[in-house]
Protein backbone atom coordinates (compact mmCIF):
# COMPACT_ATOMS: atom_id res chain seq x y z
CA UNK A 1 0.00 0.00 0.00
CA UNK A 2 2.63 2.28 0.97
CA UNK A 3 4.51 1.56 -2.32
CA UNK A 4 1.54 2.43 -4.56
CA UNK A 5 1.51 5.52 -2.21
CA UNK A 6 4.89 6.84 -3.03
CA UNK A 7 4.14 5.89 -6.96
CA UNK A 8 1.31 8.38 -6.86
CA UNK A 9 3.88 11.22 -5.91
CA UNK A 10 6.36 10.24 -8.17
CA UNK A 11 4.75 9.23 -11.15
CA UNK A 12 4.90 11.64 -13.57
CA UNK A 13 1.69 11.02 -15.48
CA UNK A 14 -1.15 12.14 -13.72
CA UNK A 15 -3.22 9.07 -15.10
CA UNK A 16 -0.98 5.93 -13.57
CA UNK A 17 -1.10 8.10 -10.75
CA UNK A 18 -4.17 7.93 -9.97
CA UNK A 19 -4.67 4.01 -11.33
CA UNK A 20 -1.99 4.07 -7.94
CA UNK A 21 -3.97 5.74 -5.85
CA UNK A 22 -6.74 3.18 -6.84
CA UNK A 23 -4.46 0.73 -5.77
CA UNK A 24 -3.72 2.06 -2.71
CA UNK A 25 -7.09 2.51 -1.38
CA UNK A 26 -8.38 -0.91 -2.14
CA UNK A 27 -4.88 -2.11 -0.01
CA UNK A 28 -6.54 0.34 2.75
CA UNK A 29 -10.03 -1.13 2.53
CA UNK A 30 -7.85 -4.10 3.30
CA UNK A 31 -5.98 -2.86 6.53
CA UNK A 32 -9.76 -1.76 7.55
CA UNK A 33 -11.31 -5.13 7.25
CA UNK A 34 -7.79 -7.04 9.49
CA UNK A 35 -9.13 -4.41 12.12
CA UNK A 36 -12.36 -5.98 11.95
CA UNK A 37 -13.89 -2.58 10.40
CA UNK A 38 -15.58 -4.45 7.72
CA UNK A 39 -18.36 -1.92 7.43
CA UNK A 40 -15.87 0.81 6.93
CA UNK A 41 -14.02 -1.51 4.98
CA UNK A 42 -17.00 -1.90 2.06
CA UNK A 43 -17.45 1.78 2.57
CA UNK A 44 -14.06 2.94 1.91
CA UNK A 45 -14.64 0.60 -1.75
CA UNK A 46 -17.46 1.80 -2.66
CA UNK A 47 -17.05 6.14 -2.13
CA UNK A 48 -13.10 6.05 -2.29
CA UNK A 49 -12.10 3.52 -4.75
CA UNK A 50 -15.39 3.81 -6.72
CA UNK A 51 -16.73 7.34 -6.83
CA UNK A 52 -14.11 9.61 -6.34
CA UNK A 53 -11.51 7.89 -8.35
CA UNK A 54 -13.74 7.70 -11.32
CA UNK A 55 -14.64 11.58 -10.55
CA UNK A 56 -10.72 11.90 -10.56
CA UNK A 57 -10.15 9.84 -13.81
CA UNK A 58 -13.16 11.91 -15.39
CA UNK A 59 -11.69 15.01 -14.89
CA UNK A 60 -8.37 13.84 -15.98
CA UNK A 61 -9.92 12.53 -19.35
CA UNK A 62 -12.34 16.58 -19.68
CA UNK A 63 -8.71 18.40 -19.07
CA UNK A 64 -6.56 16.02 -21.11
CA UNK A 65 -3.30 16.32 -18.96
CA UNK A 66 -0.28 14.89 -21.06
CA UNK A 67 2.48 13.87 -19.10
CA UNK A 68 4.02 16.90 -16.86
CA UNK A 69 6.92 18.23 -18.84
CA UNK A 70 10.25 18.14 -17.38
CA UNK A 71 10.50 21.33 -15.92
CA UNK A 72 13.44 22.76 -13.89
CA UNK A 73 13.11 22.11 -10.43
CA UNK A 74 12.87 24.60 -7.46
CA UNK A 75 15.88 22.82 -6.11
CA UNK A 76 15.58 24.59 -2.40
CA UNK A 77 12.07 24.20 -2.19
CA UNK A 78 12.51 20.83 -2.71
CA UNK A 79 15.03 20.04 -0.14
CA UNK A 80 13.17 21.91 2.14
CA UNK A 81 9.92 19.85 1.43
CA UNK A 82 12.19 16.82 1.74
CA UNK A 83 13.30 17.84 5.30
CA UNK A 84 9.80 18.31 6.87
CA UNK A 85 8.80 14.85 5.70
CA UNK A 86 11.90 13.08 7.09
CA UNK A 87 11.01 15.35 10.02
CA UNK A 88 7.73 14.94 10.47
CA UNK A 89 8.35 10.75 9.75
CA UNK A 90 11.54 11.01 12.39
CA UNK A 91 9.46 12.50 14.84
CA UNK A 92 6.19 9.91 14.73
CA UNK A 93 8.22 6.75 14.89
CA UNK A 94 9.53 8.02 17.90
CA UNK A 95 6.26 9.04 19.60
CA UNK A 96 4.53 6.00 18.49
CA UNK A 97 8.06 3.84 19.99
CA UNK A 98 7.27 6.12 23.35
CA UNK A 99 3.70 5.44 23.73
CA UNK A 100 3.33 2.51 25.95
CA UNK A 101 0.23 1.07 24.87
CA UNK A 102 1.24 0.79 21.56
CA UNK A 103 3.15 -2.25 21.72
CA UNK A 104 0.14 -4.36 23.19
CA UNK A 105 -1.51 -6.61 21.08
CA UNK A 106 -5.10 -5.66 20.49
CA UNK A 107 -7.89 -6.93 22.78
CA UNK A 108 -9.88 -10.06 21.35
CA UNK A 109 -13.02 -9.42 20.36
CA UNK A 110 -16.14 -11.38 21.14
CA UNK A 111 -16.91 -13.83 18.58
CA UNK A 112 -20.65 -13.69 18.91
CA UNK A 113 -21.24 -9.82 18.63
CA UNK A 114 -23.63 -9.13 15.88
CA UNK A 115 -22.21 -7.31 12.87
CA UNK A 116 -20.07 -4.03 12.92
CA UNK A 117 -22.92 -2.63 10.49
CA UNK A 118 -25.50 -3.72 13.13
CA UNK A 119 -23.38 -1.61 15.75
CA UNK A 120 -22.42 1.46 13.46
CA UNK A 121 -26.01 2.31 12.38
CA UNK A 122 -27.09 2.01 15.91
CA UNK A 123 -24.70 4.08 17.06
CA UNK A 124 -25.10 6.38 13.77
CA UNK A 125 -28.37 6.88 14.08
CA UNK A 126 -29.16 7.29 18.14
CA UNK A 127 -25.94 9.00 19.43
CA UNK A 128 -24.93 10.91 16.24
CA UNK A 129 -28.34 11.80 14.94
CA UNK A 130 -28.05 15.09 14.38
CA UNK A 131 -24.59 15.17 12.70
CA UNK A 132 -26.07 12.64 10.17
CA UNK A 133 -28.40 15.29 9.61
CA UNK A 134 -26.38 17.71 8.94
CA UNK A 135 -24.01 15.84 6.80
CA UNK A 136 -26.85 15.28 4.42
CA UNK A 137 -27.35 19.10 4.25
CA UNK A 138 -23.70 19.75 3.72
CA UNK A 139 -23.99 17.18 0.59
CA UNK A 140 -27.13 18.73 -0.51
CA UNK A 141 -25.18 22.31 -0.25
CA UNK A 142 -21.75 21.07 -2.19
CA UNK A 143 -23.98 19.55 -4.86
CA UNK A 144 -25.50 22.78 -5.29
CA UNK A 145 -22.43 24.31 -5.34
CA UNK A 146 -20.74 22.21 -8.01
CA UNK A 147 -23.42 22.96 -10.16
CA UNK A 148 -23.09 26.41 -9.88
CA UNK A 149 -19.39 26.16 -10.26
CA UNK A 150 -19.25 24.26 -13.38
CA UNK A 151 -21.92 26.74 -15.62
CA UNK A 152 -20.47 28.21 -18.40
CA UNK A 153 -20.62 31.95 -17.45
CA UNK A 154 -19.91 32.22 -14.18
CA UNK A 155 -21.75 35.56 -12.97
CA UNK B 1 0.93 -10.56 15.99
CA UNK B 2 0.49 -7.12 14.38
CA UNK B 3 0.41 -4.28 17.14
CA UNK B 4 -1.50 -0.63 17.42
CA UNK B 5 2.19 0.92 16.85
CA UNK B 6 2.64 -0.72 13.53
CA UNK B 7 -0.98 0.95 12.27
CA UNK B 8 -0.01 4.04 13.63
CA UNK B 9 3.70 3.78 11.95
CA UNK B 10 1.82 3.03 8.66
CA UNK B 11 -0.80 5.47 9.04
CA UNK B 12 1.88 8.43 9.87
CA UNK B 13 4.12 7.18 6.85
CA UNK B 14 0.93 7.51 4.56
CA UNK B 15 0.27 10.77 6.11
CA UNK B 16 3.66 11.87 4.88
CA UNK B 17 3.29 10.64 1.32
CA UNK B 18 0.86 12.69 1.28
CA UNK B 19 2.29 15.76 2.24
CA UNK B 20 4.98 15.03 0.11
CA UNK B 21 2.76 15.00 -2.57
CA UNK B 22 1.43 18.65 -1.52
CA UNK B 23 4.49 19.73 -1.26
CA UNK B 24 6.53 18.47 -4.45
CA UNK B 25 4.49 18.11 -6.58
CA UNK B 26 3.38 20.69 -9.12
CA UNK B 27 0.52 19.66 -10.60
CA UNK B 28 -2.95 20.77 -9.25
CA UNK B 29 -4.40 17.30 -9.35
CA UNK B 30 -1.73 15.47 -8.43
CA UNK B 31 -1.39 17.73 -4.95
CA UNK B 32 -5.34 17.07 -4.59
CA UNK B 33 -4.49 13.14 -4.46
CA UNK B 34 -1.84 14.02 -1.75
CA UNK B 35 -5.07 15.64 0.14
CA UNK B 36 -6.96 12.39 -0.15
CA UNK B 37 -3.95 10.20 0.48
CA UNK B 38 -3.31 12.41 4.39
CA UNK B 39 -7.76 12.00 5.20
CA UNK B 40 -7.21 8.45 4.26
CA UNK B 41 -4.34 8.21 6.96
CA UNK B 42 -6.37 10.06 9.64
CA UNK B 43 -8.64 7.47 9.23
CA UNK B 44 -6.56 4.29 9.34
CA UNK B 45 -5.52 5.28 12.75
CA UNK B 46 -8.83 6.21 14.05
CA UNK B 47 -10.31 2.63 13.00
CA UNK B 48 -6.76 1.49 14.11
CA UNK B 49 -7.76 3.08 17.98
CA UNK B 50 -11.35 2.18 17.70
CA UNK B 51 -9.96 -1.84 17.44
CA UNK B 52 -7.85 -0.96 20.34
CA UNK B 53 -10.10 0.59 22.54
CA UNK B 54 -12.58 -2.60 22.57
CA UNK B 55 -15.10 -2.48 25.07
CA UNK B 56 -15.30 -4.64 27.65
CA UNK B 57 -17.85 -6.72 26.24
CA UNK B 58 -15.57 -7.10 23.24
CA UNK B 59 -16.97 -4.78 20.54
CA UNK B 60 -14.72 -2.11 18.92
CA UNK B 61 -15.53 1.59 19.78
CA UNK B 62 -18.25 2.31 17.16
CA UNK B 63 -18.07 5.89 17.94
CA UNK B 64 -14.65 5.91 16.02
CA UNK B 65 -15.87 4.47 12.84
CA UNK B 66 -19.29 6.58 13.11
CA UNK B 67 -16.19 9.42 13.06
CA UNK B 68 -14.95 7.82 9.88
CA UNK B 69 -17.78 7.46 8.38
CA UNK B 70 -18.15 11.16 8.44
CA UNK B 71 -15.57 11.63 7.36
CA UNK B 72 -15.27 9.53 4.22
CA UNK B 73 -18.40 12.07 3.31
CA UNK B 74 -16.68 15.09 3.90
CA UNK B 75 -13.90 13.82 1.81
CA UNK B 76 -16.49 12.94 -0.95
CA UNK B 77 -18.15 16.39 -0.71
CA UNK B 78 -14.54 18.33 -0.86
CA UNK B 79 -13.25 16.17 -3.42
CA UNK B 80 -16.95 16.80 -5.83
CA UNK B 81 -16.36 20.86 -4.97
CA UNK B 82 -12.47 20.91 -5.31
CA UNK B 83 -12.44 18.98 -8.86
CA UNK B 84 -15.48 21.35 -10.11
CA UNK B 85 -13.29 24.31 -9.10
CA UNK B 86 -10.12 22.83 -11.15
CA UNK B 87 -12.40 22.24 -13.60
CA UNK B 88 -13.53 26.24 -13.55
CA UNK B 89 -9.85 27.00 -13.38
CA UNK B 90 -8.77 25.15 -16.27
CA UNK B 91 -11.43 26.72 -17.98
CA UNK B 92 -10.08 30.54 -17.73
CA UNK B 93 -6.33 29.85 -17.77
CA UNK B 94 -5.78 26.48 -19.47
CA UNK B 95 -3.42 25.19 -17.23
CA UNK B 96 -3.50 22.58 -14.39
CA UNK B 97 0.51 23.68 -13.39
CA UNK B 98 0.07 25.59 -9.68
CA UNK B 99 3.35 27.63 -10.76
CA UNK B 100 1.45 28.88 -13.49
CA UNK B 101 -1.36 30.17 -11.74
CA UNK B 102 0.63 33.55 -9.47
CA UNK B 103 -2.23 35.99 -10.14
CA UNK B 104 -2.39 36.55 -6.35
CA UNK B 105 1.52 36.70 -5.81
CA UNK B 106 2.68 39.75 -4.38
Amino acid sequence: MLGSAVAVVLLRNPVNSAMCLVLSFLALAGLYITLDAFFIGIIQVLVYAGAVMVLFLFIIMLLDLKAEARRRLNLAASAGGIAVIGGFALLLVQVVKSLPSAAHPFPALNPDAPSDVVGVGTTLFSHFNLPLQIIGVLLLVSTVGVVVLSRRTLR
Amino acid sequence: MLTLGNYLIVSGLLFAIGLGGVLLRRNILVIFMGLELMLNAANLSLVAFARHGATAVGLPDYNAQVLVFFIITVAAAEVAVGLAIIVALYRQRQTAHVEDLNQLKF
